[in-house]
């Protein structure tokens, strides 16, 4: 390989990194609220093809990027909802719930967004952060998505709400202590049903970067499986917000490996380069799981940790 | 008998409200309910092409749904079957690339164990990695999935490609005599019977053997098997072993009946409509029958819908979808006691066996047990107070539990 083309793929992956990692930052936000009130919801995989298609289809009906991010992200909320809900249900299971709206959202994703496979919708705008470069691969390769500077704003506003706020507290004491919190006088239940729907609206920010950014257009591939590596990710994270964007980075970072590689024109184990992230999710739990134990900084309540 | 009904009930209902708010659904699309309901039953049990429509697709959606239901006896929720199916078809696409099979039923026998030894690999690591490594495998079980996935596409479109498939990929078609037949020259191959044989045999183990019993206990209090010394870890490995052996035979049996090579198209989805198929069954292994055809049945009418009505194919997605999601809200309203609601609106306390002299009064004053005589069957001075404090604890609970929360 020459000089360029190392250049290249370093800037592919880099930048790839901030791209493709800006659903993974959103996504594992939206987990990280959700799991803190005490439940896990891997229907943010439905939530996040759910918004992804509401959001194109907004996008492309308005003629408004950004109305059209709203309309994802409150598609998001809607869906993350009714799993806030049925989950409060008696007997209702968090896990088997989720499952349920992972194939409910993606099927609803799927039907109604047949018609818009064809059309092109308003693009979110870039931050162009490669402009100090001379090289116009580098310069490209930069293009960072608009909503990615708010999800850091998210992730310290987040962290710091957590830490610091009334409603932050009761959160994560709904996710430590249900009795705690019944003691106290508030209801678990409704917490946890505004923290999921809460999580969901972030989760739909995700989607909407997904087809209103990178790859930037919908189909029925659109999402595989990211969703499910945020939950991961939450894990990998310790449940914190600030720890999920190096978290969403060092994954976006691994997607972008696979077309990174095949820009240089190497084309060889491209199937392959695009697990990298699901193997990497794997080597990670692997790392920070311990039998027996519940893994350090997770919340109390959470089914997936006892 | 009765208590078996007792146990459809639930699940017939939730399908049904199902296709209710289906019709609903479809109506907002501007088709007619009444329409759709009738091409939904038309296409998958109208007549003897809809049923053999409906059968070769019901024979995967039973084995994938017992790499759900064998796993959750044990306790484990997977969710990975669809990684298992498509690394069985490619174990199964691979055998004859490697060794010579004789183009008769012990190929094809052959064949079907490729698939399920490659299947219970791949489930039995997501279950070795939650027994000894403690990660949650209802996520590492899909994450699996995802990367047999991209095995799959990159040895189907690379070291195995058959140079002569230009367009779609694929491996090299099996020969002539390995492929499944139909059973008595229908479309309705011998896939269905492996599938029903699969799912009585799995039951008959879990309910009448002594293993079978041990994964159970393993599944319904981890804390009895291990005071009971069961090896927990090895009966584990054993059911999701088991488990991902069926959807590896599934992927085994799409590729030697259906495709006759392995192609993208054996990422169907069957995988996690088997998900659905094993919740809606409640993890039982024969009731996965009946269910696996009824919605191999949606499967098939759902190209109809397409063709009629011009609704998109992803239709039976979301039927699948809402029946998924009822199925679990009905859980919830199992245990409601409805007899006792619909009597009357404030369900009456549960009854403290009455002792008037501990209970309402107050504790026993000097006087009083002047008049008693010692050393009876009465309890010691000392613990009459005691028992009085429990008693309107045990009260005081009783009424907490029941008061709103």
């Amino acid at each position: 390989m020459t000089a360029d083309q190392w250049i290249a793929l370093m800037a592919g992956i880099v930048g790839g990194a901030l791209r493709v990692g800006a659903p993974f930052l959103f996504v594992s936000l939206g987990e990280c609220l959700t799991e803190k009130s005490g439940r896990i919801n891997l229907g943010l995989e439905g939530v996040l093809v759910l918004s992804a298609m509401a959001s194109f289809g907004g996008a492309w009906l308005t003629g408004s990027a950004w109305l059209g991010v709203l309309i994802g992200a409150t598609a998001g909320a809607l869906l993350a909802l009714l799993h806030g809900l049925l989950c409060s249900l008696d007997r209702v299971n968090d896990v088997a719930t989720g499952i349920a709206l992972m194939l409910f959202g993606t099927g609803l994703a799927f039907y109604l967004g047949k018609p818009l496979i064809q059309p092109q919708a308003p693009q979110l705008p870039a931050i162009p952060l490669g402009n100090w470069s001379e090289n116009p691969v580098v310069r490209s390769a930069l293009q960072v998505n608009a909503l990615v500077p708010l999800g850091i704003v998210l992730a310290l506003l987040l962290w710091w709400a957590f830490a610091r706020t009334r409603i932050g507290l009761l959160v994560r004491m709904a996710g430590d202590s249900a009795n705690a919190t019944r003691a106290l006088g508030y209801s678990v239940a409704g917490l946890r049903i505004a923290a999921t729907t809460a999580g969901g609206f972030i989760a739909g920010l995700g989607g909407a970067s997904l087809t209103l950014f990178y790859p930037g257009s919908w189909n029925e591939g659109i999402s595989s499986g990211q969703g499910l590596i945020a939950v991961a990710l939450v894990i990998f994270a310790r449940w914190s917000p600030l720890r999920c964007i190096g978290a969403a980075l060092l994954f976006g970072g691994a997607g972008a490996i696979g077309p990174a590689l095949q820009s240089i024109g190497v084309g060889w184990g491209y199937h392959l380069f695009n697990t990298v992230p699901y193997v990497l999710t794997l080597v990670i739990l692997v790392l920070t799981c311990k039998p027996g134990s519940v893994a350090a900084g997770s919340p109390g309540e959470l089914s997936s940790t006892r | 008998m009765r208590s078996a009904l007792k146990e459809a009930a639930l699940p017939a209902f939730a399908i049904a409200a199902a296709l209710l708010l289906f019709g609903v659904f479809v109506w907002f699309a501007g088709a007619s309910p009444l329409e759709v309901w009738l091409i939904l039953f038309k296409g998958a049990f109208g007549d003897w092409f809809s049923w053999q429509n409906t059968l070769q697709r019901a024979a995967p959606l039973m084995l994938t749904a017992l790499c759900v239901a064998i796993p959750a006896r044990a306790g484990l929720v997977v969710i990975g079957g669809e990684g298992a199916l498509v690394l069985g078809g490619l174990a199964c696409a691979a055998l004859p690339y490697v060794l010579p099979l004789p183009g008769n039923i012990i190929g094809s026998l052959a064949l079907c164990i490729a698939g399920a030894l490659a299947g219970a690999l791949w489930i039995a690591l997501a279950g070795w990695l939650r027994q000894y490594r403690g990660i949650n495998e209802t996520i590492s079980s899909l994450l699996l999935a995802y990367v047999a996935i991209g095995l799959f596409k990159h040895l189907v479109e690379g070291a195995l490609r058959d140079p002569a498939s230009l367009n779609k990929p694929a491996t090299r078609s099996l020969a002539e005599g390995l492929a499944i037949g139909g059973i008595g020259g229908s479309d309705v191959h011998w896939g269905l019977v492996i599938g029903i044989v699969a799912c009585l045999a799995s039951g008959l183990w879990l309910r009448a053997t002594a293993s079978g019993f041990a994964v159970r206990v393993v599944g319904g209090n981890p804390r009895t098997a291990q005071l009971v010394g069961l090896p927990a870890g090895r009966l584990i490995l054993a059911a999701c072993g088991l488990g991902g052996a069926c959807a590896g035979v599934a992927g085994a049996v799409e590729v030697a009946a259906v495709h006759t090579n392995a192609n993208a198209s054996l990422i169907a989805g069957y995988g996690y409509a088997g998900i659905l198929v094993s919740f809606i069954a409640r993890h039982n292994p024969v009731a996965v029958i009946p269910v696996a055809i009824l919605f191999g049945g949606f499967g098939a009418a759902g190209s109809l819908l397409q063709r009629r009505l011009g609704l998109p194919d992803a239709s039976v997605l979301v039927l699948q979808g809402l029946a998924f999601v009822l199925i679990l809200a009905s859980e919830g309203l199992r245990m409601i006691d409805w007899k006792a609601l619909l009597r009357s609106r404030d369900v009456p306390l549960p009854q403290v066996r009455k002792e008037p002299q501990l209970h309402d009064e107050p504790p026993v004053p000097e006087q009083a047990n002047a008049r008693e005589e010692p050393g009876l069957a009465h309890p010691p001075q000392a613990a009459r107070p005691l028992i009085h404090e429990s008693l309107h604890a045990v009260r005081e609970a009783a009424s907490l539990r029941r008061a709103p929360q």
